[in-house]
Order: structure tokens, then sequence, then C-alpha cells
């Protein structure tokens, strides 16, 4: 046994001899790697510009989605990015150049997004990353964005840190804010029933927070009051007792800062409890086909939600163009996609506005790019709701701030009201709220 | 006793199993050092995101080693390790951000504060085996998440925290990437032959005997509950530093990056890696980063069901793991070459 | 009081699932000596099933039969593909084996049915009309359907050919199997009925939680506290165990501030550890095994 052990103590020196060793001879060589250099612009008004990943007739996007794990039901995302640019490359490209599009999973998970987008980056040569998804993904992959100046476009999660953050220029949001979606929403009540109290059943992470801090904020000074909040975790398997906490406060309003699953679980309840009808109004994350055919008709009293892109399931838009081209599209590129998803609108609606800013880009370059998000002047996009454009400008890194509401009625969303303009309302959105 | 061992249906124990330690691959110190020079190499030779790679895999590699302590050397399940690597990663962050520590200080201080973790949370391996052991610390998994975001104030919630990452000293002349490989290969040197000390120590002939047969090791005089404790401990401390890498590596710590999926998922690598050999934590962190990504290419849905797949096959098919079956491979080599 | 009330109901209805998928967890432990960590996605998978049926049409009643039968038949078959070779391993195998299951029927389901939402009709009437207490009639179904299921395991232990073999098998499997006893049949047939059990639990459960591949991820902690109280053998003790979870966790979730919603779920973790640490007894048939 002795003789076992000075065996391993003699062999574990030598390999700290050996380790020394070659780290000594390979020290000089610092610096220096076997690996390719990323493309610079060498001559003209761009010179110096980053111009990896773009070349006359091509243009390489990397996009890193939860295709698999807990939010996997945000993978349809992917899909109708796809399908966009499988349209846009059939009809020549952006200005002649087809674009390459490579998605890899995270699975919600930090860690790996950011190794997924390193591989993007370096390995694949992208260039740009146009979308992560979800707050913690984003956040962990930005720093990365800021210190390789590679471009984060229209990241499809909406904290609102994403606008007002100076120290990573690189990355912009897209969709409205969860503080812009609660202030349309306080609005709304402030209009109807200025003396409405309020019970909010949120997530508890940074989307849920975001938005029911929004909305404390928006109310605040009004006649409308929060008398009941609850939480519950992702990992909880139901928030049946939540809502049996939320009903004993007899509050006017349901405010159900909720995914897709805890939402239907939210209607079920409140559709049971009789003695509790609440206006309910649900964020528009929570809002997808198979939560909405799930709610019984007549017994919850009023669903209200807001919506910024045209909803292909509505009638109301059977006809229109864009919504055509996007089913179209979708049956031929992504047919697993189910047309009717939100996701996969908004991956449609995104992947336009990403076309839009390549565009305007005036060097083609990742710092061209930049430039180009960070510039945008009333960019109309088709399937976003009329009245409804993208806007950007320094210290504004906000694409879309307007929405409408809607109401549930009949087994599909009616949007009423005018659009809401929430900078015009209620000024820009200054810092992000607490976490 | 297990029903299936009473009705007779039970496998041979062959190999290291059954106490064959001979040795299957006759240059080992050759070996050694040529792996030694290719990883010190590496950084030099391949591209920054492969180096990224490499450096991800020793992080997950040093968990694996305290993982395999508890699972190989003592014969208990732990489905909570991913708390342990919380500790540690919330730790570096924590401390290098608002507190402004040094790096070096850092690593012993998230070290001590795991092990000490460890040890109290070891308490339950005091009386529990097996699969209950299993069931209590995947419930820790389970609670870490809410934990840290009810303590928003220090960890930064539900958004996370970014962590500082070391940057490479200007006298190295070294990029950052390459600076961190080779602390992360440095730590993971003293992590391995830490380990190994640890085994040949007492205290690990004392887990060997518990092990294999734990009413002869009483009688004897080993202290079970003791030793039990004290290398779940140990465990936590590896799995701690391993957090702490992390934070390094990646750059940004959050509630999310450390689920119970997590947890599961380095047992699963252990297991699948080989978890009573000194080369499984490699193979199982080999496992754990390449093999979802690339099954990605055949579908969105293929990691999962590869990564399953793969660990019921090694499972049934070769209980000692990949190392198992490496040890197999060398074994037929060196004989050949031997003949010749 | 009528609050405390909604509460205990809809703690009720919870912790029905819970002793449900605890049942299950209970009878596997019980036949072959395994804590399967894949029983919520095996119970996840039927129900599936179930809903596969009823889009294509089924009424219900004749489509619950239909998926406790392929149940059985699924649970049965992945004992005879599975877990038979690694019997007689030791723990970790076990616990490693049943983990890659979870893994792999999860990602599975994911491929079949996608991770969207959906909707699964409930099989009794939700709302009555009796003040905040109506939505107790679902739960209540539930709890009858657990009963019966317990007292149905009861019964076919106790006063039947088929439950003396089973006790055979499990009290000495050797001498059973030199009395000419099948062993390995009874086996299969143990994680077969654990396979229906689930899928009774999953198919109560998914009109309340709404079916989608990781369903049962949250049930399962819960589930596996009340195998552990219940000391992986007793069906009546695990069920009542269910139920006060259900109803403890929602309750402390609600009155007791420091643990408020989000921290609900260490609520399973403390009676865990409670469980196992103080009274030996449990402990004692963990270790001993």
């Amino acid at each position: 046994m002795r003789g076992t052990g000075a065996q391993a103590a003699r062999r574990t020196r030598a390999r700290a001899l050996a380790a020394a060793a070659a780290l000594a001879l390979v020290l000089p060589l610092g610096g220096c790697r076997l690996a390719g250099q990323d493309g610079v612009v060498r001559t003209g008004p761009c010179a110096g510009q980053q111009s990896t990943g773009i070349t006359r007739d091509a243009v390489k996007v990397g996009g890193v989605y939860p295709l698999s794990g807990p939010a996997s039901a945000y993978g349809a995302i992917a899909a109708g990015v796809r399908a966009y640019f499988g349209y846009v490359n059939a009809g020549g490209g952006v200005d002649g150049r087809r674009i390459e599009f490579v998605v890899r999973d995270d699975g919600y998970q930090p860690a790996r997004a950011v190794e997924e987008v390193r591989r993007l980056v370096e390995l694949d040569e992208v260039f740009a990353v146009f979308q992560t998804v979800g707050t913690p993904s984003t956040a962990a992959v930005r720093d990365y964005a800021a210190r390789r100046r590679v471009p984060q476009v229209f990241v499809a999660t909406g904290a609102s840190r994403w606008g007002t953050d100076t120290a990573h220029p690189w990355t912009i949001g897209y969709q409205p804010s969860y503080v812009a979606e609660a202030r349309v929403y306080a609005q709304h009540l402030k209009e109807t029933a200025p003396q409405a109290t309020v019970a909010v059943l949120y997530q508890n992470d940074d989307f849920g927070r975001d938005l029911r801090d929004g909305f404390a904020d928006a109310v605040r000074d009004s006649g409308v009051r929060i008398v009941a909040e609850q939480s519950y975790e992702v990992t909880d398997p139901g928030v049946q007792g939540q809502l049996a906490n939320l009903a004993s406060s007899g509050a006017d309003v349901l405010l159900s800062v909720t995914t897709p699953k805890f939402a239907a679980q939210a209607f079920a309840v409140d559709a049971a409890v009789t003695s509790w009808n609440p206006v309910h109004i649900v964020n528009s994350v929570a809002v997808s086909p198979a939560v909405m055919a799930s709610v019984e008709a007549g017994k919850i009293r009023e669903i209200v939600s807001a919506v910024y892109q045209k909803n292909a399931a509505d009638p109301e838009w059977a006809d229109d163009p864009a919504v055509g081209a996007y089913r179209e599209s979708l049956l031929r590129y992504a047919p697993e996609a189910d047309p009717a998803s939100q996701q996969a609108m908004f991956g449609w609606t995104a992947a336009q506005a990403f076309v839009k800013a390549l565009q305007r880009m005036e060097c083609p370059t990742r710092e061209g790019l930049r430039a180009a998000v960070h510039r945008l002047d009333e960019v109309p996009v088709d399937t976003l709701l009329p009245g409804i454009t993208l806007s950007t400008g320094p210290g504004d890194g906000f694409p879309i701030e307007s929405m409408m509401l809607a109401r549930f009625e009949e087994g599909r969303w009616t949007s009423f009201g005018e659009v809401v303009d929430t900078r015009a309302v209620f000024g820009p959105v200054r810092t992000a709220s607490a976490g | 006793m297990n029903i299936a061992e009473q009705t007779g249906r039970r496998r041979l124990a062959v190999g290291r199993e059954a106490g064959d330690r001979r040795r299957v691959w006759p240059w080992p110190r050759v070996t050694l050092a040529a792996l030694a020079a290719v990883a010190c190499a590496a950084p030099f030779l391949l591209t920054p995101y492969r180096v990224f790679q490499l450096t991800m895999i020793l992080v997950y590699g040093i968990a694996l080693l305290g993982l395999n302590l508890v699972v190989g050397q003592s014969g208990q399940i732990s489905l909570g390790h991913g708390a342990f690597l919380a500790v540690g990663a919330y730790t570096s962050a924590v401390a290098t951000g608002p507190l402004g520590l040094p790096y070096p200080v850092v690593l012993p201080l998230s070290a001590l504060l795991s092990f000490g973790l460890g040890l109290a949370l070891g308490l339950p391996a005091l009386r529990l085996r097996g699969a209950y052991l299993a069931v209590v610390t995947l419930a820790i998994a389970v609670v870490v998440p809410p934990v840290i975001k009810r303590f928003g104030a220090v960890t930064g919630g539900s958004m996370g925290l970014s962590a500082s990452v070391p940057s490479a000293p200007p006298w190295s002349g070294l990029a950052d990437d390459q600076w961190l490989y080779l602390l992360v290969l440095a730590v993971a040197a003293a992590a391995l032959a830490a380990a190994r000390n640890l085994l040949a120590s007492r205290s690990g002939r004392a887990l060997a005997a518990i092990r294999e047969n734990p009413a002869a090791a009483e009688v004897l005089g080993v202290r079970i509950a003791a030793h039990r404790t004290l290398v779940f401990a140990w465990s936590a401390m590896y799995a701690g530093v391993a957090g702490t890498l992390y934070a390094w590596v990646v750059g940004f710590v959050s509630p999310d990056s450390f689920t119970v999926t997590l947890s599961i998922v380095l047992l699963a690598a252990a297991v699948v890696g080989g978890p009573d050999s000194p080369a499984g934590p490699l193979l199982g962190a080999v496992f754990l980063t390449f093999v979802p990504a690339a099954a990605q290419g055949a579908g969105d849905a293929a990691p999962g069901l590869v990564a399953g797949l793969v660990i019921v096959i090694v499972v049934c098919a070769a209980p000692a793991g990949l190392a198992g079956l490496l040890r197999m491979a060398a074994g037929a080599v060196a004989r050949r070459l031997g003949r010749e | 009081m009528a609050d405390l009330l909604l509460q205990v109901v809809q703690g009720l209805s919870l912790g029905a699932v819970y002793a449900g998928l605890a049942l299950a967890l209970v009878l596997v432990h019980r036949f072959t000596g395994i804590v399967n960590f894949a029983q919520g996605e095996l119970a996840m998978l039927s129900t599936y099933v179930a809903w596969q049926l009823l889009d294509a049409g089924m009424p219900f009643w004749a489509a619950f039969p239909v998926t406790l039968a392929v149940s059985v038949a699924g649970g049965m078959l992945v004992e005879r593909l599975v877990i038979r070779r690694v019997e007689g391993g030791g723990e970790l195998t076990l616990v490693a084996v049943t983990v890659g299951l979870l893994i792999f029927v999860n990602a599975a389901a994911g491929l079949v049915w996608s991770f969207a939402v959906r909707s699964f009709p409930n099989p009794f009437p939700t709302a009555l009309g009796f003040g905040s207490a109506q939505s107790g009639f679902s739960a209540l179904g539930v709890l009858g359907v657990v009963a019966v299921v317990m007292l149905a395991l009861h019964v076919l232990f106790r006063h039947t050919g088929a439950g003396l073999v089973m006790r055979a098998v499990v009290a000495d499997p050797v001498s059973a199997r030199l009395a000419g006893i099948r062993v390995g049949r009874v086996l299969g047939l143990g994680w077969g009925l654990a396979a229906g059990v689930g899928a009774v639990a999953g198919v109560l459960v998914a009109p309340l939680l709404f079916l989608e591949p990781n369903m049962m991820g949250g049930v399962l902690v819960y589930a596996l506290a009340a195998a552990v109280l219940g000391g992986f053998r007793d069906p009546v003790v695990t069920v009542a165990a269910g139920l006060g979870l259900g109803v403890a966790a929602t309750l402390a979730g609600t009155y007791v501030e420091f643990v408020g919603a989000d921290l609900k779920v260490a609520v399973p973790l403390l009676v865990i550890v409670t469980a196992l640490l103080l009274p030996r007894r449990a402990a004692e048939t963990a270790g001993q095994r």
C-alpha cells in the first residue's frame, strides 16, 4: 500500500515537472497562434472596419435559440426567421447578398449560449448574431459581444436594460420592452377603471419582475392600486395555490404576467372560481393558440392583452398580402412550424426588421450594422400592426415602443382603441428596473 | 441486498471491479508526458473557440473529478452537485465584482466556502445511502435557483451577475483566452494530483474498504460516517472550484445556469465517463461538451435523445464507462504491441 | 375562512397528483428496489398517448382504459429491454439508467408532440357553484380515483393469487424462483403496474397543469418526498403524505412569510430531510436493503 502511494506521488511529481517544462518551452511563443485573422476593410471610407462574414454576394448570420429544454416553445422563433430568410433569398437576397442563417441550441442555459455564440463568431465566422432568446442568455452573451465587437441585434427579450445600457453598444433589443407593455395596461386601466384594484400573478424572474415593476411605476399616483401579489417559479408544477390567494383579495383586475403554461392554468382557475370575476389581463408573451383554445368561453369576464404584430390566425388579416406571404413561406421553408403561432410570426417580423437594417447599412461592415440599427427612423414592417414602426436613435435602443390593446372575444383577438405610443405618454424608459 | 443478486442473475465481477490492478498500458509516463505537452501546446495551435471549448472541458472535468470522489470512491450518489458549482461561481462573481477582491484570493475562498457547505450538507451522508442520498441532493438542486433569487441584493437576483474575466498579465504576452486556459489547466493538474494523493492516503484506503464491505470496515475500526462526510465535503470543494473557474470562463452567472438539469447531467456524465477511473472525468466532460453539440445537426430534439440513449447504452453495455472501454482498448493495443 | 378552504382545496388537488405519482414510485421500489427517476416522464408519455386518442375522437372513458393498457405494456417493455440488463448492478447504475431514461423520454416527447402547451379535457365537472369551494369537485374526483387505485393495489396484493406470487417474489426471490415462479415476469409486471398507476396520475393531472413534455418535472420532487415519507413501501402513508405535502406547500406559500410563493419548493426538501434524519426507521429501511 505504501508503495502505491509513493509511486503515485512520484508520478505526480514527474507530471508536474513535464508540465512545467512544456510550459517553459511554449511560453515564448505567447500571443502568436496558428489561427486565421478577422476580415478588415482595407480601403475607402469604411477602412478599418470589420467585414467578417460578409462578402459581395453572401452574408452569414447566426442565431442561438432554446430548441430543447424548458423554454423550447420559443424555438418556433427560429422557424419564422428561417422562413423569412428563405423568402428573401428566393427573391435575390439583400442587395444581392444571400443570407446564410446558422441556428444553434442553448437549451435556455446562459453558459451554453456563450459557448454557442463563441462558436458562431469564432468558428462559423458569422457577420452578426441575429437573436439570442431570453434575458439570461442575452445578458450572458453581451459582454462577449462588446469585447469582440460583434453586433448582437434584435434580441428576443423585452427586458428594458438592452435599450438603456450604454456599456454594451453592440447589443440592441427589438420587441416592446416589458416596461412599455406594462404601461399600456396601466394606461388602459387609468382610462377605463380609474379606481380599479389589481391582483398580480408574476413569474419570479427578470421578465416577471420587469413587467410587474413597470406596472407598479406606471400606476403610481393614480387611483389604480395593486392589492395582492403572488409569484411563482418556472419549476413549480402549478399556480393553483397562488390563484386561490389572489382570489381572496377580490380585486377587480387580474394581471397575469406569465408564460404560456401558467397562463393557461390561471385561465382555468379563473373560470372555475365563480365567486371572483376579474378583468383578466394576460401579457403578450403568454398568448399562444393552444393557451387560448383552452379558455372556457363565458366563464371569464373579459380577457385583455396587448399586441403589436399581425395575428395570422385572425380573420381580420386573412386577405392581407403580408400575412399571405408569411403563411406560404412558412409552409415552404419551415413546414414543421404552426403558422398560427405568435412565436413564428415574431421570428418572421424580427427577421424582416433585420433585413431592413442590413439594407440601411452605409458600410457593409459590423460597424455599419451597429450604426444602422441605432438609426432607424419610422421604418415600416408589413407584419407589424398599422401605425407601428421601428424607431431608434442615440440613447434610445427600443425599436418598438407602441402597442395596441386587444380583447379576446368569440375565440379570437380583436384589437380596440388607438395605438398607444408609450414614449409619448410616459416619456422614455429611464433606467432598467431593479432585477 | 438487491433482489436480482439473490436470484443469481448477477454480473460476474471482472477487471478492475474484481480488484485487478494490473497495469494494462506499459508506458504510462511517456503517455502522460505527451498528453501534458499536447495540453500545454494546444492554446497556441488552436483557434480561440477550440481553446474555449477545451477550457470548458477542463472546468467540467474538475467538477466531475469531485463528483467521482463521492460516486466512484465512496459509492454514494449525488444529484445535487450543481448547487456547489453555483456556490463557487457566485462566490467568485460577488467577490471579484462588488467586493473587489483580487483573483488569486477568490479561488481558495470559494474552495473553503464550498468545503464548509459540503461538510454541513454532508451530514445526511452520515445516515443515508444510495437512492436516498440521491433524493435529498436532488431536492437541494431544485431549491438552489429560488434561493439565489431570494437574496437578490447580493446575487443580482434573476437578472444574474456579470463576473469579471481574468485578463492575461502583460509580461506573459498571452491572449486572454490562452491565459485562462493555462490557468484552468494548472488548477486541473493540481486537482488531479490532490485527488490521487487523497486516494492513496489512509483516508482513501478507508473509503475503498467502506465501499467494498462496510460491515468489515466498521469492525476494523474505520469510522464510516466521518469518512463519508469528509469525502462529500472534498467533492463539494472540487465542484466549488470548478464553479469559480466556470464564472471566469463564461463571465456571467445567473440562477438559470444552475438548474437541476445541470446536476442531473453532471451525474450522467460521471457515469458515462467512468466513475472509478482517473480518465473518467475527462471523458465525461468531453461527452458533456461535444455530444449535445454534435447531435444538434440531426434535429432540434436530438441532443436529448442522443444523450439519454448514450447514458442507457453505456450503463447497460459498459458499466465501467467510457474509461473502461478505453482501458480495454489500451489493453488490446498493448498486448498486440507486446507480441510483436 | 373561505380563503383558507379554497387554499386547502387547491392544495389537495395538487396533493392528489403528488400522491398518484408517489404510488407509482413506491410500486417500482417494492418490486425492484429501484427509485425510478423517470417515473414522471413515463407518466407524461402515457398522458400524451391519452391525448392522442382523444384527439382522434375517442370518448374519454374509452380512451382511458386503452391508455392504461398501453402504459402497462410500455412499462413491462422498458423493464424487459432496459432494466433487466442492469439488475444486480449497484445503486449508481440503477439511478443512472433511470436518469438516462428521463432525459431520453423527455426529448422523445418533445420530438413527437412538440413543446407547445396543450389543454386536456377534464373528466370531472369543474364548477358547481358552492361559493369558493366549487373547484373542489374536480379535486374530489382526483382524490376518489387515487383512493380507488390505492385500494385496488391493496386488494391485489392481499387477496389474489397474483398478489401472493408477487409478495413471494418480494419476500424471498430465491425461494420463489425455486418454487417455480418466473421471477423476471413478476418484476416486469411490477414495472407495468407502476406505469399504469403513473398513467392514471398523468391523466388526472393534465387538465390541471396542462400537457407539455416538462409537465412532470415539478411534480417529481414532491412525489419523491411523499414516497420517502411512506418509507417507499406503505401505499396508505404515501397517499396521505402526498396530500399533506400539497396542502402544506400551498399554505406555507401563503401564510408563512419567509417561505413565500418562491420558496414553496423548499417544503418537500425540509420534509425529506426531517423524515430521513429524525426517526431512524426510514433511514434504516434505506440502509439495510
